[in-house]
């Protein structure tokens, strides 16, 4: 699963020196408090072909030259700017490179093409151990006890909350649902990163991020049996669920178009000139269909900041949201995160995943890399949690939710008119005249109507 | 865009060129390029851009190149913008306005030519503007701006060109167009002419002709696709009891179809004869300039289908055989 994190980038963005922020190996904790456990490299995170481009801002003569090239299409420029990034040591001999729109290119007489696989894959970032040991050497961001136990609450309601859902499904009681079983780091981790003034848009599967921000069980279920306490007002299957208060965009079918929409998001933010960026999520479905290393080195194509993180690390995802975001919000440049993870469940109650991969890798992925039991352990360490806590909480929050689901499923559905409004900002005459012909309709056969939907 | 900060432009070329058509011209320099916005080669990704700035509260102006290539993007214009509102239940609205120009040029083949009105006008949640003259043109794009829902605006590059007369009052700045009205562009009482666009230029000359004739034709610039102007048009079939609509676009689900229901619908009782509908060639738009002429409707097409009627024709046909 792949996150995006795009404050905010003009299409043309010429760089604007006064708000230029490099990142420099060393400036890694300038906002965040970082513990070091036993010290470690810091090449992993930031990756070995990132260059300090500071030789930009120092080269006068670079930044005049730019100057005096400002009626050139913006495009040419932003390719400049990537250029500078590269030493300019490297093109002394004229017959060594030449210069393109663009940039400066360096010649080779070796014909080599350039491998479709790398000789190593992009390594991935993880701070816990599988048995909830943090890993020597790690640089992570400490979470403190509030925050874990929360963190860890918020994933277990998340898993059990998706059991109770499907199992309705399966009873009739809902038409659909889908769950984010095994995604429960990357849902609550992240969102635990962010701030509530963050632009989510999801993709389906990240009703973490709500649940961290205080949707309450009750909305959760009445989205899905679409009544009309229901913010969707029941016009949109189970598990779209939206909520502008929540800064959470209403979750879209079509894969993928999210991806686009939130750069203009984060355009729209960065006029707000607010301290917050976009997070836009998909998945494989949106990104993974090419016979590449993943995602992440999608980045470097696109020239854009990316990093490969344990999905299934609470801990590593935190600390990878944490630090995108401080650079998405300060440089005004996207990230993109590929937080690697496993889909345990079906895709939604309309698939059996059986029929296409095997049963004991499912197993295996829910069981040994589970990423509750991963963080539990970690917590637990801590004395943070114990088993007591586990089954009362458990317990309580499968009565919180058997209760939604009865409340929702005994609340009426919303009113017939919701059925016109909202297609446009005000009802044109021609859907006032169908409600019209539709409620005569309806008082000529009351006998056939729906109880549960009010006139 | 004087009038609000939020507006903003976006296409390929709109920029730097100064507009593929030079519809913008001098608007880089006067706004900036943070409102007039030049975007790489990608329909899907400037379109999807600018419907997530109007989902958070920007108003872009989408430019098309030309409508034709709209279809790159057409998930964006109907999942998302249209219908966000809706399946948000108005938590999303999106206030975006995507022109360009439609229909048929000159020379371009038939992946350059097609008419998208049709296809746009089908989808609730969208609104649909058609501009013929400069007035329409003025008056219909500050109130698509203005308007709080999508609104699909098609132009026509061919009228990019034509000068038409404006009055004092279409110049004034705080001049706009209503939604949803067609415009009577010529009162007559012995037959309806329903048009739109280009075809609108059409309409009226051959109600010139048609005058001197002594057939007195009612041409309906109509101005909204959707929501279609359904009253004006009843009325002026009620009073002239045939209907002759013209469009560029294919015949099958095209405008005229639309307008044939509603008629049919309303109106059927005051019908003296058939709707007849006039419409582009059922072939994709063929490049050599003399097909490409025969293709789309012209002058004498709407003459002669006024004077002598579908039926008529067909039947002098039979008798030829």
């Amino acid at each position: 699963m792949a996150i995006w994190l795009s404050r905010s980038r003009k299409i043309a963005h010429f760089l604007n020196p006064k708000i230029a922020y490099f990142l420099q190996p060393e400036d890694f904790s300038y906002k965040i408090h970082v513990n070091y456990v036993n010290s470690s490299s810091f090449r992993t995170l930031s990756g070995e072909n990132f260059r300090s481009p500071h030789a930009f801002l120092d080269n006068s003569a670079t930044v005049s030259a730019l100057q005096r090239r400002c009626r050139r299409p913006e495009s040419t420029r932003a390719g400049e700017q990537v250029e500078t990034r590269y030493s300019d040591d490297d093109y002394e001999d004229e017959n060594q490179a030449m210069d393109f729109p663009g940039g400066r290119v360096s010649f080779t007489h070796e014909m080599k093409f350039i491998s479709e696989a790398a000789d190593k894959r992009i390594p991935c970032y993880r701070v816990l151990s599988d048995d909830g040991y943090l890993i020597a050497g790690s640089r992570f961001e400490q979470v403190d006890k509030e925050t874990a136990v929360k963190m860890y609450k918020s994933m277990v309601t998340l898993q059990i909350m998706d059991n109770i859902f499907y199992e309705a499904q399966r009873q009739g009681r809902i038409s659909f649902y889908l769950t984010s079983t095994g995604e429960e780091a990357i849902n609550i981790a992240a969102a635990a990163a962010l701030t509530s003034d963050d632009v989510i848009l999801p993709q389906y599967r990240e009703p973490g991020i709500l649940l961290w921000r205080g949707f309450t069980l009750q909305e959760f279920a009445n989205q899905c049996f679409g009544n009309n306490a229901d913010y969707g007002k029941g016009k949109q299957m189970p598990i779209h669920y939206g909520s502008n208060k929540h800064n959470f965009f209403t979750i879209s079918s079509p894969i993928a178009t999210q991806l686009p929409q939130a750069a203009g998001v984060a355009y729209s933010l960065k006029m707000d000139k607010k301290e917050a960026c976009v997070v836009a999520f998909t998945g494989d479905g949106g990104t993974k269909q090419f016979r590449s290393d993943g995602v992440v080195v999608k980045g470097q194509a696109y020239g854009i900041r990316s990093i490969r993180v344990d999905g299934n690390d609470a801990l590593a995802v935190y600390s990878t949201i944490r630090a995108a975001r401080e650079m998405v919000i300060h440089e005004q440049k996207p990230v993109l995160v590929e937080a690697l993870s496993y889909r345990v469940g079906h895709h939604s109650t309309s698939d059996d995943s059986t029929k296409y991969r095997p049963v004991d890798e499912i197993e295996h992925w829910k069981t040994a890399r589970s990423p509750l039991a991963r963080f539990r352990k970690w917590v637990h360490k801590n004395g943070w949690w114990t088993d007591d806590e586990e089954s009362e909480l458990r317990g309580s929050i499968r009565k919180q939710l058997l209760n939604a689901i009865q409340v929702a499923e005994k609340t009426e559905k919303p009113q017939l008119a919701e059925m016109f409004s909202d297609v446009y900002d005000n009802l044109p005459s021609n859907l006032h005249e169908q409600e019209k012909s539709l409620r005569e309709t309806i008082k000529r056969h009351r006998q056939d109507y729906p109880t549960d939907v009010p006139l | 865009m004087s009038a609000d900060p939020k507006v903003f432009l976006m296409g390929e070329e709109v920029g730097e060129y100064q507009g593929a058509y030079k519809i913008s011209k001098g608007l880089l320099e006067k706004y900036g390029p943070d409102r007039v916005v030049d975007t790489p080669i990608t329909e899907a990704g400037f379109t999807g851009i600018g419907v997530g700035a109007a989902y958070y509260g920007l108003r872009p102006v989408i430019e098309f190149m030309t409508f034709n290539f709209s279809m790159q993007a057409i998930d964006h214009i109907i999942n998302s913008a249209a219908k966000s509102n809706y399946m948000s239940a108005g938590q999303i609205s999106v206030p975006i306005v995507f022109r360009g120009p439609n229909g048929a040029a000159a020379g371009v083949g038939a992946q350059h030519s097609q008419c998208y009105a049709a296809w746009y006008a089908s989808c609730p949640g969208l609104k649909v503007l058609v501009p013929y003259s400069s007035e329409d043109a003025r008056g219909l794009l500050k109130a698509a701006i203005r308007d709080p829902d999508p609104v699909v605006f098609l132009e026509n590059e061919l009228l990019y060109g034509e000068s038409f007369p404006v009055s004092a009052e279409t110049l004034d700045s705080s001049f706009c167009l209503p939604i949803g009205k067609a415009k009577i562009e010529r009162e007559g009482k012995d037959v309806t002419i329903t048009a739109f666009s280009k075809m609108v230029g059409y309409a009226l000359q051959a109600a010139d002709i048609l005058a001197k004739e002594g057939i007195s034709a009612e041409v309906i610039n109509l101005r909204s696709i959707r929501p279609l102007d359904r009253s004006t048009i009843n009325a002026s079939v009620r009073k002239t009891n045939r209907l002759i609509t013209v469009e560029e676009g294919f015949p099958q689900h095209g405008i005229g179809a639309e307008i044939c229901a509603s008629v049919l619908e309303d109106s059927f009782e005051y019908l003296d004869a058939p709707v007849e509908r006039i419409a582009g060639a059922d072939v994709p738009m063929p490049y050599a300039a003399n097909l490409e002429r025969i293709s789309v409707p012209q002058v004498e097409d709407i003459l002669q289908l006024t004077k002598v009627g579908r039926r008529l024709i067909c039947k002098k046909t039979n008798e030829a055989e």
